[in-house]
Order: C-alpha cells, then sequence, then structure tokens
C-alpha cells in the first residue's frame, strides 16, 4: 500500500509533536557510529570482490583540443596490464546535480587539464597506476585557450531583477557603498576520494560507488552506457562525504562500469587525491559588485549586487550567489543580475551550499560598511532591514526566524552594540575584534520514496536509497520512525543506499531530511491508520509508546502475525509557489589579527539558527559546526589556486589545498531557535546543514575589519592579503 | 609509482654500497620519498632502507654540546629534555612543523633532505628544472606563492620547505656524513643546502653513497630562543617566513643575535651580517629596520610571492621584539 501526499498547502497539524516515544528532537548518536569508528562500515572501494582488477584514469596534459592517438602498446606489454579502454561511452566531465543524464562524452574531446581521457586496467593498482603515467597519449591541443575569467566577455544569466532606480537610489542616499569583492574557487575536499567497483554479469551492472544521489545517479550512468535503467544496481551505504561533488556521477564510475563490460570481470576505479581536486566539481571563483543605499534612519533604499562567475562552455550551473540577495533584505530599488565567463578550468558545480557560501559573506561584508556608513550597529541595521515579504515577488515568507536569531545570538555571544572603532582591544601582538553576519539558505525539497515495513515481532524496516553520506540519515530517518510508531530505535532498521530500494530525494542542497523524513513520516502514518483501527480508536487518538498502546495491547498483538507494509511518497506541491522558505540564522565571531605578521586566528564563533523542526539535536549541531568550520576556511584559507600559462590546478592535495585543521577551529557554539515551517515539509523541518557556512565567512571577514582596520576586499584573507590592506 | 627492489642495509658500509648505485634511494621515515614515489617525481630502481642501522641516539657530547642522530625521530628530539632546555629553538621549529603523526615517523637525515614543495616539482605535467633538468621552470611565470625571494636564479626559484634545519642553521649545528668510501666528514647546517645556480636538481652536498649519520648541536649559549613560522593555517602548513632566533643582551644592549630563515630560499637562510647590525647597538624599531635591510638587500620577488620581503622585515622586528623585550 501507498501514502501519496503532493503539498500543495501547509502541513501545520504538527503531528510529531503528539507522539509518545520521545525519541525524535534527542541528542541520539549515529546509529552506526560504532561501525565507522571501527572500521567495519564499508566504503564503495573496500567491498572484497574475486578477481576484481585495478583502473586507473588517465589525465590530460592540455586543457583544450583533442586526443588524437593512444598508443596502448606503450604499455600492454608492462607486467600486469590487462587493457588500455578508450571508448566513446567515457565521460570527460562529472555530471551537474540533479542532471539525470550523461554528462559530457566522449572523453578524447579535452576541455580542461587534468580531464580524464582514457583508463588503464591490471591485476594490480600499482601496475595500473604505473602503466597510466606511461601510456603515450597524442593531442592536438587548441591554441588560444581562456583561463582567466576576467580577461573574457561573459553571457548574461536569465532570472536578472530590474526594479526601480539604483543608480537615482545611490544618488539620494544618506549612506551607500559601492564595492567589488572577490572569492576564489573552492574544492569540496570530501575525504573519501571517488571511487567505484562495477561488475557486469553479462546483463545487469552492479555497481559500488561513493554517491550521494542514486536515484537521479542510476539514469546517468545508465545513459551514459546506452543501458536500460532495469539493468543498473547503485549501491552506496556509506560515503565519506560529497560536499556536493558527488550529486552526479563522475568519471571514475562510468569509467569502472565500461571497463567492467568490456573485459567482463569486476574493475575498481579510485581517483588519486590528486584527480579527486582536478577533475570533480570546482566552485566557481566570484566577483561580486555590491550598491546599497540607504537613509537616514538605515533603511535600505537600493539593493545591488551583481556577480561573475565562470563554468566551462555548455555547462547550465552557474555558481547561484544571488540566491538570498533576492528575498533577504529590503529595498525598493534592485538591480540583481549574474554573467557566466567561458573558461577551461574543470566544471564548476555545486560546492557546499553553492551560491550563499560565497555570495552571503560578500554581501555581510558590505552590509557592514553601510553600517559602518551609517555609524549603526551591524545587528540593529540588519533588524531594520528585515522585509515583511519578498521584496521583488511579493510572496510571504513561509516563517522567518532573522530576528530573533540575530537577538538571541547577540545575547549569548555577548555582543556589544556599541560604537565600533577599529583597534579597540590590543593583546601583544594582536588586535582583537568581532563581527557578525547574517545566515540565509533557500530551502528545498525533493519528490521522495521510503517503505515501512512493521514487522510480526513488532520492530520495523525502513528502505529507500537515499544516502547518508555522514549527515546522520539512518539515526533520525530510526528517530523518525520510532517516534511515529512507538519504538525504540534499536527496533527499528534503516536500510539507504540502494537502487533497489523505493528512490529517495538523495543527499544534496540540505533537502535530505526534510524530503526522506516526510517520505517516512507518510509512511508510518498511513500504518498508524492500520493499528488505530485495530486497537479500535481513531489515528488521531492512537498513541503508541515503547512497543505497544500505552496502556494498552503490544503492536506484535495487534499484528496478530501479520507484517504490515505501506510505502510513503513525497512529492514538493504548489506550496513552493506561494511562499518564499529559507533557513535563517546569525554569525558572531571574535578573531585575533598579528599586527606584525597579519596572520588572523578565531577565538570564538557562536551561530544561532532557526531552521524548522530540529530532528536529533547532535546531528543537527554537527551539521552546524561543520557548516560553520567550511566558513572558517572560505574565511580564512580555502583557494584553488590555477596556473596562468596552461590552466591547471596547482594546488591540489591537502597539504597545500587548506582546508581548515583542528587548531584553527575554536570552540563553536550553535544556538537552535525552534520553530515549525509547516511550508517547508510535512515535517515541519527544513535545510540545516549548508546554512552554516552562508554568511559565516562575511562575519570572520568583519571581525578582521574591526579588529586591525583591513578591510579584505578578496577571500580568503590570507596574512599576505591582510598585510597589504592593513593600515600601518 | 615504479616497481623498485626494497633492500634493507644492516650496517654503514653495507648501506653506503647499496646506495652508491645511481638509481638507489635511502628511505627512513619515508614521509617524504613515499609521497614523491607516488607522484613518479621520485623513480627510484632500490629503496634502501637505513632503519636498522642505529643512529637513533640523542646524546650528551663531552664538550656540552648534543648529538642527534640521523634517525632520531622528530618527536623524539623535540620532546627531549635536554633540547627543551638547552635548545628550545629547536624543539619549538620541530614542533612547528608537520603533523603530530608525521613527526612520528619523520627523522632528521630525511628532514634535512626533504624536497621542496613547489607545485611544479610535483608534478610531472608540468616543466620543472629541478625534477628535468633543462625542462624549464613552471614556477617562474606561475604560482609562485611559496617561492623564494632570496638567491633564487633564473633556473629555480624553490625554497627548502623545512623548519627543523632553520633551527639548526641558528644554532650552526654541524650535520655528519658517511661517505660511500667508508669515510666522514662534517658539514656545517648553514652549508649543507645549496643554492639553485645552475644546478637546481641538486638540494644540498650530499653525494651518491653519502649518509647523514647525526647532527651535532654546539654547547648551548645563552641567550633567548624564538621561533616564529608564519603560515597560512594554525598547523598543517609550510611557512610562508619563519625566523630562528637566539637572541641574548648585555645590559641594554644586544650582546649575541644567531639568525636563520625559513621559507625565503633555496636554503636555510643564514646571513652574518645581519646579526652585525645588531650586536652592541640597543633594540629598537630603526635598528630591526636596518637589520632587515641588510637581511633583504638583495630580495627580489616574482609577483606572487612579492609580499614575503615585506612580511620577513615585520616577521623579522616581531622576533627581536620578543627577544629583547622592547615593545614595538
Ligand atoms: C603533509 C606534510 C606536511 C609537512 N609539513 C612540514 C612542515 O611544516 N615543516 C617541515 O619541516 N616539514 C614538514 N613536512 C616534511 C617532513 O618533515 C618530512 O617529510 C620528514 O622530515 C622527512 O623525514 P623522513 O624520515 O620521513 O624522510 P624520508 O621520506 O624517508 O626521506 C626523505 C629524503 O631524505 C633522504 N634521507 C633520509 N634519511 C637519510 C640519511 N640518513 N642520509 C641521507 N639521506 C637520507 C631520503 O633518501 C629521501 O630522499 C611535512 C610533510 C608532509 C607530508
Ligand atoms: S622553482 Fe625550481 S622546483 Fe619549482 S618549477 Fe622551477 S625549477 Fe622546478
Amino acid at each position: 500500500m501507498s501514502a501519496h501526499l503532493k503539498q500543495d498547502a501547509p502541513v501545520t497539524d504538527n503531528r510529531l509533536d503528539d507522539m509518545k516515544q520521545g525519541v525524535l528532537g534527542t541528542a541520539t548518536s549515529r546509529v552506526e557510529g560504532l561501525l565507522k569508528v571501527t572500521g567495519t562500515a564499508p566504503y564503495a572501494a573496500e567491498y572484497p570482490i574475486d578477481g576484481c582488477a585495478e583502473g586507473v584514469l588517465v589525465t590530460s596534459t592540455i586543457a583544450k583540443g583533442e586526443v588524437t592517438a593512444i598508443d596502448e602498446d606503450s604499455v600492454l606489454s608492462m607486467p600486469g596490464v590487462i587493457a588500455v579502454i578508450d571508448h566513446p561511452s567515457l565521460t570527460a566531465r562529472p555530471a551537474q546535480g540533479t542532471a539525470g543524464e550523461a554528462p559530457a562524452q566522449p572523453a578524447r574531446k579535452v576541455g580542461y587539464f587534468g580531464q580524464p581521457v582514457a583508463v588503464v586496467v591490471a591485476e594490480s593498482f600499482e601496475q595500473a597506476r604505473d602503466a597510466a603515467k606511461q601510456l603515450k597519449v597524442t593531442y592536438r591541443a587548441d591554441d588560444d585557450v581562456a583561463f582567466d575569467p576576467e580577461a573574457v566577455d561573459a553571457e548574461a544569466q536569465d532570472g536578472a531583477t530590474s526594479q526601480g532606480d539604483l543608480a537615482h537610489a545611490m544618488k539620494e542616499a544618506s549612506a551607500s557603498v559601492d564595492v567589488t569583492y572577490r572569492t576564489e574557487g573552492h574544492s569540496s575536499a570530501a575525504m573519501e576520494p571517488h571511487a567505484a567497483i562495477a561488475q557486469w554479469d553479462g546483463d545487469t551492472l552492479t555497481v559500488h560507488a561513493s554517491l550521494q544521489m542514486l536515484n537521479y545517479n542510476i539514469s546517468e550512468l545508465a545513459d551514459s552506457l546506452g543501458l536500460d535503467e532495469g539493468k543498473v544496481r547503485l549501491i552506496a551505504r556509506y560515503v565519506g562525504g560529497g560536499f556536493g561533488s558527488k550529486l552526479g556521477i563522475s568519471e571514475e564510475t562510468v569509467a569502472a562500469s565500461v571497463a567492467a563490460m568490456r573485459l567482463d570481470r569486476p574493475v575498481r576505479v579510485v581517483m588519486s587525491r590528486q584527480q579527486v581536486l582536478q577533475c570533480i566539481m570546482r566552485r566557481s571563483e566570484t566577483r561580486q559588485r555590491f550598491r546599497l543605499a540607504a537613509g537616514a534612519d538605515g533603511k535600505l533604499t537600493g539593493f545591488g549586487h551583481e556577480a561573475r562567475v565562470s563554468n566551462l562552455p555548455g555547462e547550465s550551473f552557474a555558481e547561484p550567489v544571488l540566491q538570498s540577495s533576492h528575498f533577504l533584505y529590503a529595498g525598493e530599488n534592485r538591480e540583481l543580475s549574474m554573467e557566466v565567463a567561458r573558461i577551461h578550468r574543470m566544471t564548476a558545480g555545486s560546492v557546499r551550499a553553492p551560491g550563499e557560501a560565497v555570495g552571503m559573506p560578500a554581501l555581510e561584508c558590505a552590509m557592514d560598511m553601510l553600517a559602518e556608513e551609517l555609524a549603526l550597529d551591524p545587528v540593529e541595521l540588519r533588524l531594520r532591514n528585515i522585509p515583511e515579504k519578498h521584496p521583488a515577488s511579493g510572496l510571504p515568507f513561509s516563517s522567518h526566524k532573522l530576528a530573533e536569531c540575530l537577538q538571541q545570538g547577540a545575547e549569548a555571544f555577548g555582543w556589544d552594540s556599541g560604537p565600533r572603532t577599529p583597534r579597540h582591544t590590543r593583546e601583544g601582538e594582536w588586535w582583537i575584534g568581532t563581527g557578525m553576519a547574517s545566515a540565509a539558505r533557500v530551502h528545498n525539497v525533493g519528490e521522495a520514496k521510503a517503505r515501512v515495513t512493521l514487522k510480526a515481532d513488532g520492530t520495523a524496516l525502513v528502505e529507500t536509497d537515499m544516502t547518508d553520506i555522514g549527515t546522520g540519515t539512518y539515526t533520525i530517518l530510526a528517530q523518525l520512525v520510532g517516534e511515529m510508531l512507538g519504538l525504540p530505535i534499536d527496533d527499528v532498521l534503516v536500510e539507504l543506499g540502494d537502487t533497489r530500494h523505493p528512490r529517495g530525494p538523495g543527499s544534496g542542497g540540505s533537502w535530505g531530511a526534510a524530503s526522506i523524513g516526510s517520505a517516512a513520516y507518510l509512511a508510518c502514518k498511513a500504518l498508524r491508520e492500520t493499528l488505530a483501527e485495530r486497537a479500535g480508536m481513531t489515528e488521531t487518538d492512537l498513541a503508541l509508546r515503547d512497543g505497544g498502546v500505552v496502556g494498552g495491547a503490544s503492536l506484535e498483538e495487534l499484528l496478530n502475525g501479520e507484517t504490515l507494509v505501506e510505502e510513503g511518497h513525497y512529492e514538493p506541491g504548489d506550496v513552493t509557489d506561494d511562499y518564499t522558505a529559507a533557513g535563517y540564522g546569525a554569525f558572531f565571531a571574535r578573531v585575533r589579527v598579528n599586527r606584525f605578521t597579519g596572520e588572523t586566528r578565531m577565538e570564538h564563533m557562536l551561530g544561532a539558527f532557526g531552521f524548522g523542526r530540529v530532528l536529533n539535536t547532535r546531528t543537527a549541531r554537527s551539521q552546524c559546526i561543520g557548516g560553520m568550520t567550511w566558513s572558517i576556511g572560505a574565511a580564512l584559507t580555502e583557494a584553488m589556486l590555477f596556473d596562468p600559462v596552461d590552466g591547471h590546478l596547482a594546488n591540489c592535495d591537502l597539504a597545500e589545498y587548506h582546508v581548515p585543521v583542528n587548531r584553527d577551529v575554536p570552540d563553536l557554539d550553535v544556538l537552535f531557535v525552534e520553530e515549525r515551517d509547516g511550508v517547508a515539509s510535512p515535517i515541519q523541518a527544513k535545510g540545516i546543514g549548508e546554512l552554516g557556512m552562508c554568511g559565516g565567512a562575511g562575519a570572520i571577514a568583519n571581525a578582521i575589519y574591526n579588529a586591525c582596520g583591513a578591510r579584505v576586499l578578496d577571500f580568503p584573507m590570507t596574512p599576505d592579503r591582510v598585510l597589504a590592506a592593513m593600515p600601518d | 609509482m615504479r616497481p623498485f627492489d626494497y633492500q634493507r642495509a644492516d650496517s654503514r658500509d653495507h648501506a653506503g654500497q647499496l646506495t652508491a648505485g645511481e638509481h638507489a634511494q635511502a628511505i627512513a621515515g619515508g614521509t617524504n620519498l613515499l609521497d614523491l614515489m607516488k607522484l613518479q617525481v621520485e623513480t627510484p630502481q632500490t629503496l634502501v632502507d637505513i632503519n636498522r642501522l642505529g643512529h637513533r641516539e640523542i646524546e650528551d657530547r663531552d664538550d656540552g654540546g648534543m648529538w642527534i642522530g640521523a634517525l632520531a625521530t622528530n618527536t623524539e628530539t623535540a620532546v627531549h629534555p635536554r633540547v627543551r632546555s638547552d635548545y628550545p629553538v629547536l624543539a619549538r621549529a620541530i614542533l612547528a612543523g608537520a603533523t603530530q603523526q608525521l613527526r612520528n615517523r619523520a627523522t632528521t637525515g630525511g628532514n634535512l633532505c626533504q624536497r621542496t614543495r613547489c607545485y611544479y616539482f610535483t608534478n610531472i605535467d608540468q616543466p620543472c628544472n629541478k625534477r628535468e633538468p633543462g625542462s624549464g621552470c613552471g614556477a617562474i611565470e606561475g604560482i609562485a606563492k611559496l617561492h623564494a625571494v632570496l638567491g633564487a636564479s633564473s633556473q629555480c626559484i624553490a625554497t627548502y620547505p623545512g623548519d627543523m634545519a632553520v633551527a639548526m642553521s641558528a644554532l650552526d649545528a654541524q650535520v655528519e656524513i658517511a661517505g660511500a668510501d667508508g669515510g666522514t666528514r662534517t658539514v656545517p647546517v648553514r652549508d649543507f643546502h645549496r643554492l639553485p645556480g645552475d644546478t637546481p636538481w641538486k638540494d644540498n652536498v650530499l653525494e651518491p653513497g653519502d649518509l647523514i649519520t647525526g647532527v651535532t648541536l654546539p654547547p648551548p649559549v645563552k641567550g633567548r630562543q624564538l621561533y616564529r613560522k608564519v603560515r597560512e593555517r594554525s598547523s598543517y602548513a609550510f611557512a610562508l617566513c619563519s625566523v630562528a632566533a637566539i637572541v641574548a643582551m648585555d645590559g641594554d644592549t644586544i650582546a649575541r643575535a644567531d639568525l636563520a630563515f625559513g621559507g625565503l630560499a633555496h636554503k636555510p637562510w643564514h646571513d652574518p651580517e645581519v646579526g652585525q647590525v645588531l650586536i652592541g647597538q640597543k633594540p629598537g624599531a630603526d635598528l630591526f629596520n636596518r637589520a632587515a635591510d641588510v637581511l633583504l638587500r638583495d630580495a627580489r620577488g616574482y609577483g606572487e610571492n612579492d609580499f614575503k620581503i615585506p612580511l620577513a622585515r615585520r616577521t623579522l622586528a616581531a622576533v627581536l621584539a620578543e627577544a629583547t623585550g622592547v615593545e614595538l
């Protein structure tokens, strides 16, 4: 049986609050945690498969052109080498998130330096790696290849907003800011490299892979190979982080599959760390101009945000840096526009909070400058500019906790709302300062199905092809189903990451928990109807706890030897057209900046967030501190460095691509501002993970300014940049 | 990685014979060599494991100095009570490098011989005169943020990336080397690394078959010992610029100033004239600036690393201020 809901209206009954088990919303540890820390949770490359050959990708040494010849003989006689696979099905780029179709093919057509062009298969990994480096590949290289996003003409993007007369508003303003920020490219830098093992039994293909969205990935892979989806099975039970880079299939999954089909034997392909950085999605660098105009009352009269990002020719994705700018602040005169420069760096796509992760920090720096112009507390400036409704479309907000986050965050942090003059505090060599920023992230949901089986023994099984990429999906589903059916979580088994199960939404865009949680909720609700009938009461009166009706029959008795199965099917509906839904928050940061060396060190950071129902306080907090840690990276350390001559990525390992290390991360405080948002999802939950990164780097940048007076206009704010901007 | 033979040396002579071969290389902790082999930057045909040779001792010397065996791990050296009390600049420099896990494996000899982190050196699809003589230098026109502002050549602008050797240079430590011929010789750390000149592939003075057996630290001297490392993140990053300093005061004038710099050149940079500017003078901003003028008199940036020149000046001032107790 199935329970379907297309959400055309808000769901405000908040049914989960009526449940009696008391497991949802608690600080439950990850149910698979023990497996992970003991090394017994298998990741994609770790399945022991008999007779598995090893494939290593061969990558291009030009940025644009074509492979004209591959000299297989140059390696076929090397020990252990089985084959050089150079097949038209091999893919040249990763698939964009939710593409659902094959990415660019064939791999022979080169669009960026380091692109996979072939795969060498050998008996051992070491043999394949050696042969892949020895393989002689001849190219026809195009000259005149563009690498610099600022040196080419750019294409305007659809969806620009032009309202009123911004130039006039700027002229008339009591205070205004016109400033341009730049941010560098980011790599998702997930711990687990991209990896796949493919097995072909002559009819069907089974692939263990490291992927975020199996529901789309299965179509992408089938399309790449020209296979029917019914002949493909994808398995991704555990994923060591994705951060956007595993939304779509990438080259290793297709390469392993092609090789397995051609050689009729299982093949494993694991990217090296260098390949991960060179071949998978990057976050585009950005250039963003802000024009903010305000009256003496501190109310915005004009709001301009114009951005330039880049991508390869033919890619539809454009780092959506304006996403929150459309609705976050008031201002009747508005100009928002984006353009895309076509250059030959690796594919730009979704990386950790695409858009807001770099758009919000820059905006929040511009707001800090405006507050300074107005001599107004920056918290107060934000409070005065929270719009009543979407400033362009006029749609109502589904719920909006920005003011509460700003106020409660400021209070908890001990924010000083008095005058702010840089260099107010010095300890030895260090200037100490504070900064703040708003957080905002659009809320998304995706279609989702989950099957919940209530077995005769009174335990439950949840099945969906949804993935858990380290975020806690296993755990929150066990909690949610336990809550609905009155079961301790040990009595709920969750099976994820297998396309044999009903289609989930996939993990991405922070939409997983709200979407798959809603599907599981619908299934449980249907199960509760049946149980209520058997217990002789209405579903609303049915109180379940610890495996039975409170004060009544046990589930086992009600089931009477039967097994009940329900498939919950959640579909986003018209409600998304009627409201603007987003998560909100506020960041507060204290930093120290060395007045000699320009080094910045974090002292403290606090984030206050309102994102609907909190399903698990521990995993939600972990999502927030993860996002805040990425904020530190975006503010201080992370930058992809591209060679100006041939366009290759220079810093392609984790020693040189600097994500924050433990010592860079101070104590992070997280404050939840509880709310229920019935527009967001039937379980009143919104996205969490990415919100923690949407603006945080701005709070840090503003704190750098407040500490030492350096208004750095480029992210990340490395010592050289801070020194260059530091007044004497 | 290329296929290679693995041999374990059981004596110093045996190791010398094995490593004298053209395509043989010693392996100690392996934290640098194995990474480079995986990238096919280093392609030894024979790996000679020297971990059973001993040379792990850290001992007092009769003259009051110390001996640090070539195979003592960086952690063992950094936590040694006498190193900590008498040579704190060395302990601090080691602890400012890499991570705990790496320092547990890394050895004295391997640390001295670690190779540059130049992005073009570690990528065999790029030109690099150090890796492939005559292929050109990718960094000069490319990403040169890590690169040298002192003593570079038109062939190579790489830096020596390490921290430990910078402290050893300030301490004027001596490297003991056993040659393939059975003899031993002693080379000051200050002369151990080379400038790139026209032979950038030669990082240091070792010849095939040479093995470092250890490092001698001279008897401890009076003064404050500081190591300051400026980097992009607070741990697990190489120095943009570092300063090792041993500074002693005599009343209100500087009596001793042994200084060495990391992150600026193809070797730990020691310039005796910098110390001479300082000795006998009263510490202060002007004096520190004059010392920096001498240090940086021939400095040259390559665009991306221009910032290192003012950074070196400022870092030197910060260290000297801390060492002499003046407020700047
Ligand atoms: C990610 C990362 C970050 C790092 N960060 C820093 C840092 O911040 N600061 C820093 O100083 N270092 C840093 N290091 C480098 C680290 O200190 C070196 O890798 C280590 O010291 C090398 O020692 P090893 O014993 O492992 O050498 P190996 O890798 O075994 O050998 C390195 C080289 O030395 C030669 N060699 C070894 N022993 C001898 C000997 N006795 N005689 C002659 N030749 C010998 C080998 O043949 C080889 O060429 C970092 C390393 C990594 C991987
Ligand atoms: S700087 Fe030296 S190591 Fe780097 S590319 Fe040039 S020659 Fe090679």
